[in-house]
């Protein structure tokens, strides 16, 4: 390995971690979306200051080509992450239905209540 | 239960259905003038709103497409806060005669929820193909598990006493094919009482129908998933809404 391909792993995984760092500062990102990217990004961290470790490593699980390792481990977090996406997008999903539905019940609550203070009113929104 | 009469409310899921509701409210306020009726409309764009209010009905407007399970559970909620202690669902594009409305109701004191169901004897509506095929084994399954005789499951004719009215103000599956298999297995697991109640379905007044016959094929593996998880996820207690009552 050239040491120009070394630098640019290095700076390729700084980069990234950084970047994960720096969305948790600001609180662009919640600490429980984090972890996986946090993992992804130390991991390559590690991978590409010592790549001797992915060769290591994939000699010990037995891995013919150390690529195919990082290929590997790459897609499997990939995979976890969306996996963690789809059931947290399920969850806001159901979230957002109980609100609707409440929202519409309250506004049935609060049309009843207008009509009993002012029964000639207009209502606004019974018309639109 | 059957010592205190029930306070049944007749729930209408309506999305864009302002054709046929009007002359449905109509309907029912001619054929059953001492039952109060709820119109849920699902996000309608058209003038469903303003068609139900016009007749006095009282409107559950949802802001955006629940399905008829979200519109359903709004239903229940609101018969749950408002003291009625049965739920009748009618499908809002006429299709179901509001006149079978008092039978369902009747026969809650028998069981605590009755379907109103095709094929049963009673009309001429038929259904051909995979899809007839589908809602034959689906049927029979869903059967089983309530241990009660059902020729037509995915019916959406149906009556709710009491206890389903709590149950399912709880949690009433929003996916498709949730509001009828799985709310049926829900029901049945949590100990309910299920039978059905033969009923003539009519043409409907208008709309478009949902179920595009091109889609029959696909029905059935997607109710058998809907049969099958609802099967292993865990059972629903009613403990919790029996001790708040």
């Amino acid at each position: 390995m050239s040491t120009m391909t070394y630098l640019l792993s290095v700076a390729a995984a700084v980069i990234a971690l950084f970047s994960v760092i720096e969305l948790l500062r600001r609180r662009r990102l919640r600490e429980r979306h984090a972890i996986w990217w946090i993992l992804a990004a130390t991991l390559a961290l590690v991978a590409a200051l010592f790549p001797a470790s992915v060769a290591w490593l994939a000699a010990v699980v037995g891995v013919g080509l150390p690529s195919n390792l990082v290929f590997f481990v790459s897609i499997v977090l990939l995979f976890l992450v969306n996996l963690q996406h789809s059931a947290e997008l399920t969850d806001l999903e159901d979230k957002t239905r109980t609100l609707a539905e409440e929202s519409a019940l309250q506004k049935v609550r609060l049309e009843r209540l207008e009509e009993r203070i002012d029964p000639k009113r207009d209502r606004p929104d019974a018309q639109p | 239960m059957p010592s205190t009469p029930l306070r049944p409310l007749i729930v209408l899921p309506a999305y864009n259905e302002e054709q046929a509701l009007g002359p449905l409210l109509d309907e029912i306020s001619e054929a059953l003038p001492a039952l109060d009726c709820l119109v849920v409309s699902d996000g309608s764009s058209d003038g469903t709103v303003a068609i139900a209010r016009s007749r006095g009905v009282v409107v559950v407007d949802l802001p955006f497409n629940l399905g008829v399970g979200g519109a359903m559970r709004a239903g229940f909620r609101y018969a749950l806060r408002n003291g009625y202690t049965a739920v009748v669902q009618v499908d809002a594009d006429g299709q179901h005669d509001p006149r079978d409305v008092p039978r369902l109701v009747a026969d809650l004191d028998r069981a605590d929820i009755v379907i109103g169901a095709r094929f049963a004897g009673a009309g001429e509506y038929s259904a051909r193909g995979p899809r007839r095929w589908a809602m034959k084994v689906l049927a029979s399954v869903i059967g089983r598990i309530a241990r009660t005789k059902l020729t037509d499951a995915t019916s959406g004719f149906k009556a709710s006493g009491p206890k389903a009215v709590r149950l399912f103000a709880e949690m009433y599956p929003a996916e498709y094919l949730g509001d009828t298999v799985e709310a049926l297995v829900i029901a049945a697991r949590a100990g309910l009482r299920i039978r059905q109640s033969p009923v003539a379905m009519r043409d409907r007044q208008g709309g478009v129908p949902s179920h595009h016959p091109v889609r029959a094929a696909a029905y059935l593996a997607r109710a058998s998933m809907a049969l099958i998880f609802a099967m292993t996820r865990s059972k629903v207690e009613l403990t919790k809404a029996e001790v708040a009552q």
